[in-house]
């Protein structure tokens, strides 16, 4: 393993977007950072913009007027980064699947950018942050 | 020749050092921060894997970022090298610090703001903007008050007046918290370096919830990673200085390095307690703090001292 993998993979730094949750999913997201889970213990903070990101922490089903900030602040991201698609609506787009307002799910739209990004689902509907922190650890073991 | 090679050796031992110290000292300030909010926090090696990391990452370069743009993070990094030198050389070899060299320093640690305002408004990026300005404006705010602390023992109430970092270091009155110039001018200085590191109160320039980190907010990879290494570093530098100045320096013997370095740990403890206990101020309550209650009481502490007041 290079250093520069070993590097990345012990500080992940997370960017929070959400394209149209209903803020379950980003409460579990924020509970992460809580003193019951800490995940600062494996390096991951929260940063302010996709300019210091690693990995785009995605939640909601992806609206039409989302899209293009979504497409556009994954092109911001420097690489290589992680895309996690954060629950149910993320994964699937779950009950908005049909809806006339949707433009997702996030992977697709992700991948209408970049056919080779890396993504990760966490589905649940909102995922604890248990499931959030393994998936996490998956998708870092997958680099 | 002798004395051109020699120093830079020591610049190169005094960089590389003042380095992992920095980012030692990152962790500390970290770890510290996790404990009092009762979380486990990263392990020791975290500040070194992230400047790792960002050197690995892809460089963007924004479409309207002006010819500064790149230039900023690597000028910043060269003064924090050179002012963390300077102040070591002093504590090491005191025989071999100039007169005037405490000018120097102080003059030397603005560069890092001045580097940060340079990049925020060349980000063309209108937080990077606003950040800037902000640095601006706290940068006229904690001068003034430091250049007052540190005049006090410049000026120094039991001795003759030096300007050599060597000669306040070894003076067994003067850096010792001995007059009570020297303690105001010592919990001034905290105030300053507090604002200087950027930390919480005084980190309105970044403010992360509000200007999603102001001056930063364009940088990535590999200049993002020495703006993160010139903050560790004067994390390491400015609590040194502050010893250095106001509390007996480091050494000499291996008993004195040992004091001076808990002296350091004092120092740096005590900046991430305040870091962790208060809320971030207003810019012109920032102002006005350092204005209106250090300045004057940096006043009075150098007129303590040229009066002679142990």
């Amino acid at each position: 393993m290079g250093l520069r993998l070993w590097a990345l993979k012990k500080s992940p730094w997370v960017y929070h977007v959400n394209v149209g949750a209903c803020n379950n999913c980003d409460i579990e997201v924020v509970n992460c950072l809580t003193p019951a889970f800490d995940v600062e213990r494996f390096g991951m903070v929260l940063v302010p913009t996709p300019r210091h990101a690693d990995a785009l922490l995605v939640t909601g089903f992806c609206s039409r007027q989302a899209k293009p900030r979504l497409q556009e602040i994954y092109r911001q991201t420097p690489k290589p980064c992680v895309v996690f698609c954060i629950g149910a609506c993320a994964c699937s787009m779950g009950i908005f699947a049909d809806s006339y307002h949707a433009a997702g799910p996030v992977d697709s739209v992700i991948r209408e950018v970049d056919p080779d990004a890396i993504i990760a689902y966490v589905p649940g509907c909102p995922p604890r942050p248990q499931a959030i922190i393994a998936g996490a650890v998956k998708a870092l073991q997958s680099l | 020749m002798q004395t051109i090679l020699s120093w830079g050796a020591l610049f190169v031992v005094g960089s590389v050092g003042t380095l992992v110290l920095g980012l030692l000292t990152k962790w500390v300030d970290r770890k510290v921060t996790a404990r009092v909010q009762w979380r486990v926090g990263p392990p020791w090696y975290q500040p070194f894997a992230d400047v790792l990391k960002l050197l690995g990452k892809e460089t963007i370069v924004p479409e309207h970022a002006g010819p500064g743009f790149l230039v900023a993070p690597l000028a910043g990094f060269a003064a924090t090298c050179l002012a963390a030198t300077v102040i070591w050389v002093a504590n090491v070899r005191p025989d071999l610090s100039f007169v005037g060299d405490v000018i120097v320093v102080i003059y030397l640690l603005a560069i890092p703001s001045l580097m940060i305002i340079l990049g925020g408004s060349m980000s063309g990026n209108p937080h990077g903007a606003v950040g800037a300005s902000r640095e601006m404006k706290l940068l006229l705010a904690y001068e003034l008050p430091f250049v007052f602390a540190v005049l006090a023992v410049i000026l120094g109430a039991t001795g003759e007046r030096t300007l050599s970092l060597g000669a306040i270091a070894r003076s067994p009155m003067r850096g010792s918290l001995a007059t009570l110039a020297c303690v105001v001018g010592f919990l001034i200085s905290i105030f300053c370096i507090q604002a200087k590191l950027g930390l919480v109160p005084f980190d309105i320039a970044e403010a992360e919830t509000e200007i999603m980190g102001g001056p930063f907010v364009e940088y990535s990879g590999a200049p993002l990673a020495m703006f993160y290494l010139t903050k560790a570093m004067l994390f390491a530098t400015l609590p040194a200085f502050v010893v250095t100045v106001f509390w007996g320096g480091f050494g000499p013997g291996t008993g004195g390095w040992i004091l001076g370095f808990l002296k350091y740990l004092v120092v740096v403890v005590a900046v991430v307690l305040m870091r962790n206990t208060n809320p971030r101020v207003r810019i012109d309550h920032a102002l006005k703090f350092f204005w209106f209650g250090l300045t004057p009481a940096g006043v009075i502490a150098a007129a303590l001292a040229m009066a002679g007041t142990p």
